[in-house]
């Protein structure tokens, strides 16, 4: 049996996805945004091991809160770093009829085997993913989170044309991202998905500044404050969402 | 068969034989399944007093708290001429009547005892008369002074040493919950002949003290009716007939209420299930186009100016207890009937709407009945309305309604009893946690070092062994439940001796259920002691005289809140252990016991008393409130704390089981549509796994903080927040209160 590498559980999200759901946050990401509130789950190895089992035992204590709409969250860290887990967590949700949604960055995917056999059998166990896109200018990507955002893009494109639902979520940081020239560019990319319910814009907070600190990290934005409520009105205006 | 004119149109048989307010409401309320857009906003008439109202209110914060007092004249049903908000304006309140001349003026009430309404006027600055002093000290005798007569030594030790703490003695006991509906849909008269029936009825052969007492008190009840109709006559209404309007009824029925808070100064004071009831007379008025949506609307928001008009004269500790200056005016909307109907009415909603047409409040603490089952449309208004004002509460319908019946009132914060037909002493709380720290130090009191309980042997060891403390914490409970239920029946004898509640009797049943209310205040914090005392190692460090002073811990342990049944286990343990202690007990007129796990906000006060503990609680710092899980203690989010509360079996504490919740609005949910709906989920989801309450408070910590630093920026002055068992405007709170507030877990996700 697989372990999954866990840095934490949150019985009570209601941000990351539909209704009221089990958030399950995975440990280990390679991307290294410079905006990230949870760099503490940067290292796999930081995590507690669970089972799929596990998991699916403590995530169905909650169930009474569900409703029609919610269930479970992966998020992280980045989940796909972890697919063979994912499978095997999946799986079991969906045997107990559970809603099951993956909150992604999409930097782990890629059309070579094996993952992509795997994704593909992930999906068809997953009933929403939450795509973050940081950035829609490849060379500004780099720069904001280290990583390419060509396979980023491509799993948008893939996901469109299998008709997985998606909600794009976009973290808007003033000085990186929030540029209009930016927002529209993405709204232009986001326009030729057939797939895409919702999409959201996250604004760039700092609670997470002192994770860096303990870390023993410097900050990267620092100096940088939280996008106003001008410019938060305007990146949904450009992205089409109000 | 009595047949009233003011009756025509209503439908039903056993209700006009004999009082039923119940059967009267089964069969005449129009269960309404719709949303809010009918409502209406306020008129001008409510802008206006409104406006005054909060002038008043303006006025008497910047007079430290108090508007006006009485000193010359003790307080009672005519003990004054009419008051109104505003003399000019007076044609403007569709609801009329104060406790005194004057808005927001301080009764005089000395028969709870003379020293504490003496000390409550001199706090504020005013000199109560030579004459009050002389009359109540030399001529006649007062609640406080009879328990104090008859109190042990060792009452008065364990009393002074705080391990039975806030005890009604040197206040009034309250929580007697008249029904007030009687006064509308019978009118006065009707309910003396009732009255005078039960005096012939119960007169027995060979008659004995007991029925002494009871014929006594029902020629005091029967005196008290015939007070209020003198009491309604002064505003020029005639209560001796049925209301024959749905504006008549909203008055007849405060005037009962008026009476009870003009002869009590209970520590709660609530209105009951008024709001199904009165909406019958609006609906019967609506259909024959004698009344608007507005003018209804107008009604309630009058009636419900007069509950945030409700004031008592009250001493510096007993504020320190009850912070805020709170005299629950508990009133439920919504609930089940036992056929399963909703009884959600259009009047429901008029109730909760009042927050919007004037603002979030404390007053009255408004209460939803709440069971998964209600209409989704009105779930999701009150969820609107918490997410809006955060002042609101939710008590479990689910739980309630197959123990109480479908018309029971909550008494206090959350505390059900049968309208009419019960009611409770309540008897305050024992502090389980220093009834741990006694166990370990054989019964001296770890502050006072004051042999306070018997001298069982203390703990000696290095480490405390598990075994060894729940066999010494077991007879100390047996102690403790013993000597606190002893002393609760001497103040309950004594109040109703020299402080009889006769106009709130007057409006209940005479053969009365009665109900004896203990509480637990450390609920927590002997919870998770337990399990460090279980599952880490905890050495106590003693001090010279042996006494264990704090605790040093090394290891994890469980805790409670976290939905882990190691720990949660063992809190359905106390909670039963203590319970089954209260059943051995004698208690007083036949009352039944019961307990509840609510400290409201006396958890800073008892926390002061209260030296350090086995879970690394340090001496002094605050308990954690209610049934709440301890500050810190929740590591896996709001539903794993709700779960571990969920999980406490309400059949052993029927007083109620007391939980507040505080969620940043961004963790609710993205948007308002969002935070409503999540909000709904999470209370259909808690209440249907058979929690009771649920206090919810919707804003972030920020806020607090900064309502704390400048509580003169005008979006503060009415900013109310839900604590244990009620409602407060922060800016209210002693600073101590407030910190602790902040320091509360406030569930929010990054």
């Amino acid at each position: 049996m697989t372990k999954g590498y866990i840095h934490s559980l949150e019985s009570f999200g209601s941000v990351d996805g539909p209704g009221v759901r089990f958030i399950i946050f995975t440990s280990g990401c390679a991307m290294r945004c410079q905006f990230c509130h949870n760099p503490d789950t940067w290292n796999m190895r930081s995590g507690t091991a669970y089972t799929a089992d596990e998991l699916i035992e403590k995530a169905i204590r909650y169930r009474s809160y569900w409703g029609s709409e919610g269930g479970i969250t992966v998020s992280g860290g980045e989940p796909l770093l972890q697919i063979d887990f994912l499978l095997e967590l999946f799986r079991k949700a969906k045997q107990e009829g559970i809603h099951t949604v993956i909150d992604t960055s999409g930097n782990p995917f890629t059309k070579e085997e094996p993952f992509f056999g795997k994704f593909e059998e992930l999906m068809k166990l997953t009933d929403l993913v939450l795509l973050d896109i940081k950035h829609i200018d490849e060379e500004q990507h780099r720069i904001l989170t280290g990583q390419t955002n060509t396979n980023i893009l491509e799993l948008a494109r893939y996901l469109s044309d299998i008709g997985k639902p998606v909600w794009i979520r976009h973290v808007l940081v003033p000085e990186r991202n929030d540029k209009d020239e930016y927002l529209d560019r993405l709204h232009e990319f986001i326009e030729t998905l057939d797939n895409v319910e919702r999409v959201e814009v996250l604004p760039y907070h700092t609670l997470g500044v002192y994770k860096w600190k303990e870390l023993g990290l410097d900050y990267p934005l620092d100096g940088i404050d939280p996008p106003d409520a001008d410019r938060i009105e305007n990146a949904k205006k450009r992205l089409g969402i109000c | 068969m009595a047949n009233f004119e003011q009756w025509t149109g209503f439908s039903g048989e056993n209700w006009r034989s004999s009082v039923d307010v119940r059967d009267f409401i089964q069969n005449n309320y129009t269960p309404y399944d719709g949303d809010e857009s009918f409502l209406a906003g306020p008129t001008e008439a409510t802008n206006k007093l409104w406006g005054k109202l909060q002038e008043l209110q303006k006025e008497e914060r910047a007079k430290g708290g108090v508007l006006d007092m009485e000193t010359e004249v003790v307080s009672g049903l005519t003990a004054y001429g009419p008051g109104y908000i505003d003399e000019e304006m007076k044609d403007l309140e569709a609801v009329v009547g104060l406790q005194t001349d004057k808005p927001l003026k301080r009764a005089f009430m000395p028969y709870g005892g003379i020293k504490m309404a003496e000390q409550a006027c001199t706090t504020y600055g005013y000199q109560p008369s030579e004459k009050l002093h002389e009359i109540f000290t030399v001529y006649h005798k007062t609640h406080n002074q009879g328990v104090f007569d008859i109190y042990t030594p060792e009452m008065k030790k364990a009393r002074h040493n705080k391990i039975i703490t806030g005890l009604p003695d040197t206040y009034g006991r309250g929580r007697i919950v008249g029904d007030y509906r009687r006064v509308a849909l019978y009118g006065i008269d009707f309910l003396i002949e009732k009255k005078q029936y039960d005096f012939e009825r119960y007169a027995r052969h060979g008659m004995k003290g007991t029925d002494f007492r009871l014929r006594e008190e029902v020629a005091d009840q029967i005196r008290a009716l015939q007070g209020m109709k003198e009491m309604a006559k002064v505003y020029g209404f005639d209560i001796s007939v049925p209301a024959k309007d749905a504006k008549e009824a909203a008055q007849w029925l405060y005037f009962g209420y008026l009476a009870a808070i003009k002869t009590q100064n209970g520590a709660a004071m609530s209105v009951g299930r008024v709001s199904t009831f009165l909406d019958i007379y609006i609906e019967r008025d609506l259909k024959n186009g004698t009344i608007t949506e507005a003018q209804a609307q107008e009604l309630i928001d009058h009636m419900v100016m007069k509950f945030r008009m409700v004031k008592f004269a009250r001493i510096p500790s007993y504020n320190e207890l009850f912070s805020g200056d709170p005299v629950w005016a508990t009133l439920e909307v919504a609930g089940l009937g036992q056929d399963g109907r909703s009884m959600v009415t259009k009047n429901d909603f008029r109730f909760l709407h009042t927050l919007e047409n004037m603002g979030p409040s404390p007053e009255p603490n408004l209460t939803v009945l709440y069971s998964p089952r209600l209409p989704e449309k009105f779930k999701k208004y009150a969820s609107y309305i918490s997410v809006e004002t955060s002042s609101i509460q939710y008590e479990n319908d689910d739980v309630m309604r197959p123990v109480w019946g479908d018309d029971y009132s909550i008494c206090c914060c959350v505390s059900a009893t049968q309208t009419g037909k019960e009611i409770q002493f309540f008897g305050a709380r024992a502090n389980l946690a220093k009834c741990l720290l006694y166990a370990i130090n054989g019964g001296v009191d770890e502050k006072s070092k004051q042999q306070v309980a018997p001298a069982y042997r203390p703990i000696t060891s290095e480490y405390l062994d598990y075994d060894e403390v729940m066999e010494r914490y077991d007879e100390m409970m047996d102690w403790l439940s013993k000597l606190y239920v002893d002393t609760l029946n001497m103040i309950h004898y004594m109040h109703d001796k020299y402080n009889y509640e006769a106009a709130e009797m007057a409006l209940i049943d005479t053969n009365v259920r009665r109900t004896f209310a203990t509480g637990i205040a450390g609920f927590s914090h002997v919870i998770d002691s337990l399990c460090a005392i279980k599952y880490a190692k905890v050495k106590p460090i003693r001090d010279e005289d042996g006494i264990a002073v704090d605790f040093e811990i090394e290891g994890d342990f469980p805790r409670y809140g976290n939905d882990d049944d190691r720990a949660d286990q063992l809190a359905i343990w106390l909670l039963k252990t203590f319970m089954h202690k209260l059943n051995k007990c004698h208690t007083y007129r036949n009352s039944e016991p019961t307990t509840s796990i609510l400290t409201i906000t006396s958890n800073v006060v008892y926390g002061k008393a209260t030296g350090s503990l086995p879970d690394g609680r340090k001496g002094g710092e605050p308990l954690s409130p209610g049934a709440n899980p301890s500050y810190g203690a929740e590591k896996n989010g709001l539903l794993a704390s709700l779960n571990s509360v969920a999980k406490l079996p309400y059949e052993l504490a029927l007083d109620g089981i007391s939980n507040t919740q505080t969620i940043s609005p961004d963790a609710l949910g993205h948007s308002d549509e969002e935070r409503v709906n999540n909000l709904v989920q999470v209370m259909d989801g808690y209440f249907s796994r058979g929690a009771h309450h649920l206090n919810v408070n919707v804003f972030g910590t920020e806020k607090l903080i900064d309502a704390m630093e400048h509580p003169e920026k005008p979006e503060y002055a009415n900013f109310t927040i839900r604590v244990s068992g009620y409602a407060v405007k922060f800016i209210d709170l002693t600073r101590e209160q407030q910190m602790d507030v902040i320091s509360r877990t406030c569930h929010k996700q990054m």
